[in-house]
């Protein structure tokens, strides 16, 4: 980011949230770049901004669509040649769809395919959705196809926990050949030719881009109704301060010039949270600020390995390195079922087999061979939507018996008394964390027990609490933001029986393993064959417990199967018929030998020379700096500008060269065509920088992956006090809602609650305050919980600074101090004034310094593609207390 | 002496985060306010509203809006003492507790202050209070300690985005100048540098870049030695006494033609 020319930061309070990633940015603007902030509050990242863009909470993809359709109509756009190379060669604006697509510029506001809701496992019935798409509609047009009659191929990035349909009538969203495995369908290993029996005829394109079945025509004429005076009417910005964002962006934006976008939670936390961050990327991508010094979009996460929680996922559906998890809802009976199903056949996901194949010898060892379908059937697998939404909604029907928590404080989360009424279903709880907090203590303080609403006599659950080390006492890696590992060392014991997580969690998996040791159920097998030794090296160590930190990481980096000693440098090495050993495909090469932890390099670049700090930490895929780095240079492998210089062809020595190492084929020529018929990366050219996609593209047009639609599309939020001013469709239809009477929602323009209400993070806290709230030097810098309003609404409703006030929704009502400020404004939406207000969500029962829970406000509806709550955009009523 | 050391504060990167508070805190092992259960002070983000004898770093932040919000901004400036080169509390200090150091910074030794407060009024810029931990007079020392041993200040070291610049004052001084002129290109026209003069105090160690007029910082425009405001103030005594002698007479008078 200090390498941009202009920073926009949108859905994220960089500045407050994220300080030190920030110091990039102001980098940036202190060697003159342009920062923006987009927001619905003036923060201390709009008082570092050259332009504050004030929007309602909820109203992004309506700003950034308004930006879209800015910049395909702009004069200069359409002469650069800069910007029609990278949109016609890097991204798939020439493909065409299927002639059975309709728009959701035809249909108001929806897509084709639009269907009732039919999936899911009857014995879990919580995913949520209140409608279902059918995709096929979606997908490019092939030869000989007529239509689209068959869904695409997507990369594993953004999935739900099922695949909505395919219990039912409803075609298969998801098969990338659009057909069931069959018996004839070739087994392995090897399973070359299985992947080759997946292989599609080429979409069709249309290069001049006026077909209107294109992607370029069909994207342009679905924003077209994004005007700045549409855009001002939707989010409430200014009709001139929108224009000088736009402004800012084109003229920071060309061969060279760079513009980068930062986000955050602000962005993900809505009903269509994916969708805003697919506008962002289809705004870079027509701006061509992707792949290059200065560009792209940061996801700023908000733990320091939140990034590595997802690589190494603690997420329910996906395994190691982004492949899906196993589930009973999709055609995954076998291994060759699943790698039918999973695999892409062209591109560099067309290597899944070795990947997963990989990651069962680690999950498995010896045990797993060629006869067991290396232990595929040992693997559990999911049967739905099992994320943070729906697992409280089951814990409420009595569906779990006992919850772990480490690190996660769902007393103060998401309607938060939901959450507790749940907690007080379970027969056991752990809770393994710094201090006593809301969750171990709910029985006992929440505030329906000190009401008298509970009794503590009548909540069975049994709590048990371990305290945890801090991170300066355990070993161990982060992966941040920038998909970069970095090793800590211990510094300091741990006092008393403070123990790490990976302790905690070595200890449980052996005690499990001696529970089940004895048993020879075929649902036990998957700890029996499970391959768990991370003994300790160091005596002391050994004796606390504590597993070996490098042991983990050889794992993840991955091994010869015959040979442990030597480990796997590159991925490129993987094999798909058990000789090599790796749980995460893309972490390989962090630990290249058994002396060399990559992670705990620490050389930074001599000063005042260009370099990607390639010794510093170890990236993921291959310690690439940038991702689709080829997008750096021109068609024929040269530099866009010195300015932006990344990585470029060198014809002398036949290869990719530059400060960081490639993202493409090191030696595939800039003219190399694509192979007819050939599976894998030969299936793209040599202009092609998006290896990951099966087209080697970026996709304007999503035509799979997602469930709700392949173009982002401005819903109103669930709970919004205006009808959407762009669309007969209200909200999105396919969102994630849970309905029970203890999670009512607001409808759209109920004058009883009639303000928008976000909810945030403050500087001086940390999320429900287990690491803030305990100190006093944090304590007392934000010592009690507030809310922001305007001095406007604080005259409508007689409150005056300091004052206490009550915030009202139909989940429940809190009280905060009102803090009355200028930094909030009210919004002029399709002609009516609408208040919106701020809360930040630090406070609980417990601590140094105590609050309500503001998550009690919210509700448990969300996103349809990974089931993230509406946190950021509702509404509530507030009154004078 | 090795050369002056001091900070350049410049307040346009500053971002209010609060971490040079903390770091300050936690190095110098400083109690906090309540045991940390403070109370919302209602104005802005500040909630330990000054700097005191716990409190030796402290931000400010300072909200401009006009009603329409066709103009705003909020001003972030992280506070401190300004270690001046003609120091008031030094001058004040009846036990010798306060002394130049040999980095031209002013420090209060706690095992020789006596707790008198002297320095407390004798301060132009309000820094100095009591610590009611150790019941003296207490300050930023510029982390003496760590100077010594050739480490920068908490302060400095914690601030993200380098507004809180550590170094020589002759170097800081220059970078200071080159900041100011590089704001001026770009429009930034009201950035001006405070105390970087040696008319101000002979000059503030401590000195900063500001966007706007020394009192919206709540900083003195021409803050002045206690020993100046000496000379005014001693007439003003002189004339106090003899007011008060008059009143007295004029009141015995008055109880004496009492019937």
């Amino acid at each position: 980011m200090a390498d941009s020319d202009c920073v926009m930061v949108m859905g994220s309070n960089m500045a407050e949230n994220h300080p030190v990633a920030f110091r990039w940015p102001m980098k940036a603007k202190v060697n003159g770049a342009t920062l923006i902030h987009v927001d619905p509050r003036f923060t201390r990242t709009s008082a570092m901004a050259d332009i504050y863009a004030p929007i309602r909470a909820g109203s992004d993809i309506a700003f950034l669509g308004g930006l879209i359709n800015h910049v395909v109509n702009d004069q200069r756009w359409n002469s650069d040649p800069f910007f029609k190379t990278f949109l016609l060669h890097y991204t798939n604006a020439a493909t065409l769809i299927g002639d059975d697509y309709k728009d959701a510029e035809d249909a108001d506001g929806v897509f084709s395919g639009l269907m009732e809701y039919k999936g899911g496992a009857p014995a879990w019935p919580y995913n949520g959705f209140v409608g279902q798409y059918d995709p096929k509609s979606w997908g490019y047009k092939r030869p000989g196809s007529g239509s689209s009659a068959q869904g695409e191929a997507a990369a594993n990035t953004a999935r739900s926990g099922e695949v909505p349909g395919h219990t039912g009538e409803g075609p298969k969203s998801h098969a990338p050949s659009g057909k069931e495995p069959t018996s004839a369908t070739p087994g392995g290993p090897p399973f070359d030719a299985l992947v080759k029996s997946l292989l599609k005829p080429p979409a069709e394109k249309d290069e001049t881009l006026q077909n209107p079945r294109c992607v370029f025509q069909l994207v342009k004429r679905h924003f077209a109704r994004y005007t700045p005076e549409m855009v001002e009417r939707v989010t409430g910005c200014p009709k001139e301060t929108f224009l000088k964002v736009a402004k800012a962006l084109l003229d920071h934006s060309g061969p060279d010039k760079t513009c980068s976008f930062a986000y955050a939670v602000a962005w993900t936390q809505h009903t269509n949270g994916p969708r805003v961050i697919g506008c962002a990327a289809l705004l870079q991508l027509l701006l061509g600020n992707f792949g290059r010094p200065g560009a792209g979009i940061m996801a700023l996460r908000g733990h320091a390995s939140i990034q590595g929680s997802t690589d190494i996922p603690t997420l329910y559906h996906s395994i190691h390195g982004y492949m899906s998890a196993p589930s009973a809802l999709k055609k995954h009976d076998t291994l060759r079922d699943y790698l039918a199903d999973e695999t892409v056949a062209t591109g560099y996901w067309a290597n899944e087999p070795k990947f997963m194949v990989s990651y069962l010898k680690s999950m498995y060892g010896e045990a797993a061979t060629r006869g067991n379908q290396f232990g595929y059937d040992w693997h559990p697998k999911i049967l739905g939507d099992h994320s943070h939404l729906p697992m409280f909604v089951a814990m409420n029907d009595g569906k779990v018996k006992g919850m772990l928590l480490i690190g996660q404080n769902p007393a103060t989360s998401l309607n938060a008394r939901l959450e507790r009424a749940g907690m007080r279903k379970l027969e056991w709880l752990v809770v393994k964390d710094n201090w006593v907090h809301e969750s171990a203590t709910f029985w006992r303080n929440a505030p329906e027990v000190k009401s008298g609403e509970v009794k503590t006599q009548d909540v069975k659950t049994e709590v048990f609490f371990f305290p945890s080390a801090q991170i300066a006492e355990m070993e161990g890696s982060f992966t941040n933001t920038q998909r970069m590992l970095q090793w800590h060392y211990k510094a300091a014991e741990a006092p008393g029986d403070c123990r790490s997580d990976s302790w905690f969690t070595y200890q449980l998996g052996k005690r499990l393993k001696r529970l089940y040791a004895e048993s020879t159920a075929p649902r036990d097998a998957c700890f029996n064959r499970l391959v768990f030794d991370y003994e300790h090296g160091d005596a002391a160590e050994r004796q606390r417990g504590e597993p070996d930190a490098t042991k983990l990481l050889k794992e993840i980096n991955g091994f010869m199967t015959d040979d442990p000693g030597k480990h796997i440098a590159s991925f490129g090495d993987l094999k798909d018929d058990g000789s090599t050993t790796c749980a995460s495909w893309i972490y390989c090469g962090v630990l290249p030998a058994p002396d060399q932890n990559r992670a705990a390099s620490k050389r930074p670049d001599p000063p005042g020379q260009p370099g990607a700090q390639l010794n510093w930490g170890y990236a993921w895929p291959a310690n690439r700096r940038i991702m689709y780095n080829r997008c750096s240079a021109d068609l024929a492998g040269r530099p866009w500008s010195e300015r932006k210089k990344w990585v470029w062809w060198d014809e002398a020595q036949k290869k990719w060269v530059g400060y960081d190492v490639p993202d493409f084929a090191t030696t595939k020529a800039p003219g190399t065509p694509a192979k007819a018929g050939a599976p894998g990366m030969d299936a793209l050219s040599g202009t092609e920088p998006f290896i990951m996609k099966p087209d080697g593209r970026a996709w304007l047009f999503v035509p799979s992956g997602l469930v709700d639609g392949p173009l982002p599309t401005h819903y109103e939020p669930a709970e919004s006090p205006v009808r959407n001013p762009l669309y007969k469709q209200q909200a999105s239809p396919v969102l994630k809602y849970w309905k029970r009477p203890d999670n009512e929602l607001v409808q759209p323009g109920d004058s009883r609650f009639p303000h928008v209400i976000t909810t945030y993070r403050l500087t001086e806290h940390y999320l429900a305050g287990a690491m803030s709230r305990w100190n006093p030097w944090l304590a007392e810098l934000q010592p009690e919980l507030f809310i922001e309003l305007s001095p406007e609404l604080a005259a409508e409703k007689g409150i005056k600074n300091l004052d206490w006030v009550r915030i009202s929704t139909p989940r429940s009502r809190v009280r905060a101090k009102a803090l009355v400020t200028r930094r909030l404004r009210p919004f002029t939406i399709d002609g009516k004034t609408v208040h919106q207000v701020g809360m930040p969500w630090h406070w609980g029962y417990e601590g140094i310094v105590t609050g309500d829970v503001v998550n009690e406000l919210t509700a448990l509806v969300g996103d349809p593609n990974v089931t993230i709550h509406e946190g950021k955009a509702f509404v509530c009523n507030v009154e004078k207390a | 002496m090795a050369q002056a050391m001091g900070f350049f504060t410049d307040t346009t990167v500053c971002i209010g985060c609060k971490a040079c508070e903390v770091a300050c805190k936690e190095w110098n092992q400083l109690p906090a306010t309540n045991g940390g259960a403070n109370t919302l002070s209602g104005d802005s983000y500040d909630n330990t509203r000054r700097l005191d004898g716990i409190h030796w770093r402290h931000v400010r932040f300072v909200e401009q809006f006009t009603p329409d919000r066709s103009q705003g901004r909020w001003l972030l400036m992280s506070d401190v003492c300004k270690h001046c080169v003609q120091a008031g509390c030094l001058e004040v200090c009846p036990t010798g507790a306060i002394i130049r150091t040999e980095f031209d910074t002013v420090v209060i030794q706690s095992d020789v202050c006596n707790g008198c407060r002297d320095c407390i009024g004798a301060c132009p810029f309000g820094v100095i209070d009591i610590n009611p931990a150790s019941g003296t007079a207490q300050k930023c020392t510029l982390c003496y300690d760590r100077l010594q041993v050739g480490l920068e200040p908490a302060c400095s070291k914690a601030c993200p985005t380098d507004s809180i610049n550590f170094g020589p004052v002759a170097d800081l001084k220059k970078m200071a100048e080159a900041r100011v002129g590089r704001l001026h290109g770009q429009g930034e026209t009201r950035a001006y540098l405070y105390g970087a003069d040696e008319k101000m105090l002979g000059g503030l160690n401590s000195f900063f870049l500001l966007v706007d007029k020394p009192e919206v910082y709540h900083l003195p425009p021409d803050p002045k030695m206690p020993t100046r405001r000496l000379k005014s103030s001693t007439w003003l005594s002189v004339l106090g006494g003899v007011v008060v002698g008059l009143a007295g007479l004029v009141s015995f008078r008055t109880r004496g033609s009492r019937p």
